[in-house]
């Protein structure tokens, strides 16, 4: 079977020369679709099912973290096997700097010929393990898995503002939820459940009440003990301690029940590794 | 207590008093051989005399001056301790090289005082006026330092200021995405890339110059757009389309150069980078009675109320207002508002030149 790619990239000149230079590195790889937007990557990916995927982390609409994030849930894994990601970044990004620190491949704009080269290789090297009947489905999967979430907690981590406060955040100061917001509410960590970022938001949530915080989930993570709190979902941020109990629907999604909270939580696929049966 | 005390006498401050005492010693010399000369008494005594009022002066004012200004840049205490100072010092100086004139002359200690008032009187002036001249000299020449100082530091401070407006003109995301895609044109579409290359030379070289210059023609602001807008519009290909409407009676007037550049950013990176399919960019200058009035108009997302803005998102608009703030005063204005058909429109107003 000929290796397949998709990539997404909003710069349509970039896009192109990746094109060129992916030719050129690996003549048998076979680029299905170039897109240039984040919604677009999904949707062409959730199609296409492509084996390797080239995402610019700068993207209109939906960026490639994004993209990423919401394609390892919805990804159809008894379909075709997860795909191998790869993201695109200029140098001057932070991600680039992130990526270097942890020694996590990516492709660096404008692309090289000698430094493709060495992704390819290693990409080549990930398909043929993946299709060697001597590795069991599953924990291909968990190694693709456990790749993707390290590429997006690398990138993710650098997007929160590099310098950033990282010392521990003992109280939040939130307007509550359907108020005007000209009161301020300083919430004590302890008494916190869960964070869910929603749309402008991110939401906190206490045993007994809502309140809004304007600060981005992935300003929060930083200043959070991730002792304490778990990211169990690109949106959602729980206190470990309140996991009371944790289910599988019949579709094979995950879901969480919190002490004091009637909802259920979302677990993504990308996280559900913390809660494999003991 | 050292610390103290090794923060007042700085290597600085000890030279400083070491000329201080010197010049004193010179300036009392050239007092008692003029005394003598007049025949106020003989050569000794009168150096005597002069040495040892002078000398307690500079160790009262010098030293007291060094305590007092401490927790200061300034070298001299202002205001009335600065009064003070002098006035102890004088008070000081006067009774105890009396006193030990006195004693080195084998004279009742303090004699003239009651039976040569005139004398006692001279005296007096001569030092008062001896100390407040040479106090007065080394508190202008260290003021003068001190203001030079202040100059260097300020002229530091602008060149600072310079650096980051040129660094925010050239942002280097910007350059480093032109190249690249320069470098795909050179080897898929060289006079494409040749033309981007020009459009590249030209913005720079306004770019460069323009952070020097006080003022340019709006033409030159204009072309200036223009070619940032091409260079974009390679990059984001049909995502961006944009217009330029200048009439020709208004090509001469003069504008602070680059004054558009970040509302032309914004209106891309907030307007239309964030929205897939892009969108247009107009940028439009008009007379209306004694004004020049500048749109730019970007149909992209749009002014979003609920967000925060983010940490370089406020800076452009900044600096567009302390810019005009600075040229124009009260008679500039900008403002911002939602675009009819979605989109924003930033409005700059500043006054023709009669």
């Amino acid at each position: 079977m000929k290796p397949t790619a998709l990539i997404a990239e909003d710069e349509p000149l970039l896009a192109q020369a990746l094109r060129a230079e992916l030719a050129a590195a690996w003549p048998e790889l076979q680029v299905l679709a170039v897109v240039g937007d984040g919604q677009s990557a999904v949707r062409e990916a959730l199609r296409l099912l492509p084996q390797v995927l080239f995402f610019d982390i700068r993207m209109p609409g939906q960026d490639g973290l994004g993209a990423a994030a919401e394609l390892a849930d919805a990804w159809p894994a008894d379909e075709a096997p997860m795909p191998q990601l790869v993201f695109v970044t200029a140098y001057d990004e932070y991600a680039a700097r992130a990526f270097d620190a942890q020694a996590i491949d990516y492709v660096l704009k404008p692309v090289q010929a000698e430094r493709l080269q060495r992704t390819v290789a290693r990409l080549q090297q990930a398909l043929e393990l993946r299709n060697s009947p001597a590795v069991p489905a599953d924990d291909a999967l968990a190694s693709t898995l456990s790749q993707w979430r390290k590429l997006l907690a690398a990138a993710g981590g650098a997007a929160a503002l590099p310098g950033a406060d990282t010392a521990p955040l003992k109280l939040i100061a939130a307007s509550e939820a359907g108020s005007s917001g000209n009161t301020v509410r300083m919430v004590p960590i302890d008494e916190v459940q869960y964070f869910e970022a929603a749309d402008k938001y991110v939401r906190v949530l206490t045993r007994s009440h809502e309140y809004l915080i304007r600060t981005p989930l992935k300003q929060l993570l930083p200043q959070l003990d991730p002792k304490v709190f778990w990211q169990v979902h690109r949106a959602i941020v729980v206190r470990s301690e309140a996991i009371e109990s944790v289910h599988r629907d019949e579709a094979g999604k995950m879901n969480l029940d919190l002490r004091g909270r009637k909802e259920k939580i979302p677990v993504s696929r990308l996280y559900a590794h913390l809660f494999r049966a003991m | 207590m050292i610390d103290a005390l090794a923060r007042t006498f700085t290597p600085e401050n000890l030279r400083d008093l070491l000329r201080h005492g010197i010049t004193t010693a010179v300036f009392s010399s050239v007092i008692a051989a003029a005394l003598a000369i007049s025949g106020r008494g003989d050569w000794g005594s009168q150096f005597v005399y002069s040495l040892s009022i002078g000398m307690i002066i500079w160790i009262v004012i010098d030293i007291g001056r060094m305590l007092l200004t401490r927790r200061s840049e300034k070298k001299w205490p202002l205001g009335a301790p600065g009064v003070l100072l002098v006035l102890s010092g004088v008070a000081a100086g006067f009774l105890g090289g009396n006193l030990i004139g006195d004693a080195w002359t084998d004279r009742p200690y303090l004699e003239f005082w009651t039976f040569a008032p005139h004398k006692f009187a001279s005296t007096l002036l001569i030092t008062l006026v001896a100390t407040v001249a040479i106090c007065y000299f080394y508190y202008s020449r260290g003021k003068a330092k001190y203001l030079e100082g202040q100059i260097a530091l300020a002229e530091r401070d602008a060149a600072d200021a310079r650096l980051k407006l040129l660094e925010t003109q050239l942002e280097p995301h910007m350059l480093f995405n032109t190249l690249a895609n320069l470098r795909v044109l050179i080897a898929t579409d060289p006079p494409r890339a040749v033309a981007m290359l020009d459009r590249l030379n030209s913005y720079l070289r306004v770019t460069l110059s323009g952070s020097r210059a006080l003022t340019h023609p709006l033409a030159n602001e204009f072309q200036r757009l223009g070619d940032y807008l091409e260079l974009m519009s390679v990059r984001m290909g049909p995502r961006l389309a944009y217009r330029l409407d200048l009439p020709d009676d208004l090509r001469d007037v003069p504008v602070p150069p680059l004054l558009l550049q970040p509302l032309v950013e914004n209106a891309i990176r907030h307007g239309l980078e964030p929205k897939v399919e892009g969108g247009e960019i107009t940028v439009g200058a008009r007379r209306e009675s004694q004004n020049l009035i500048i749109d730019v108009r970007d149909t992209g997302a749009g002014i979003d109320n609920a967000q925060p803005p983010s940490e370089d998102g406020g800076f452009g608009l900044a600096q567009v207002r302390e810019r005009l703030a600075t040229v124009y005063g009260a008679r500039s204005s900008l403002g911002l508002v939602a675009g009819p058909a979605g989109g924003t429109c930033a409005t700059v107003t500043l006054p023709l030149p009669p």
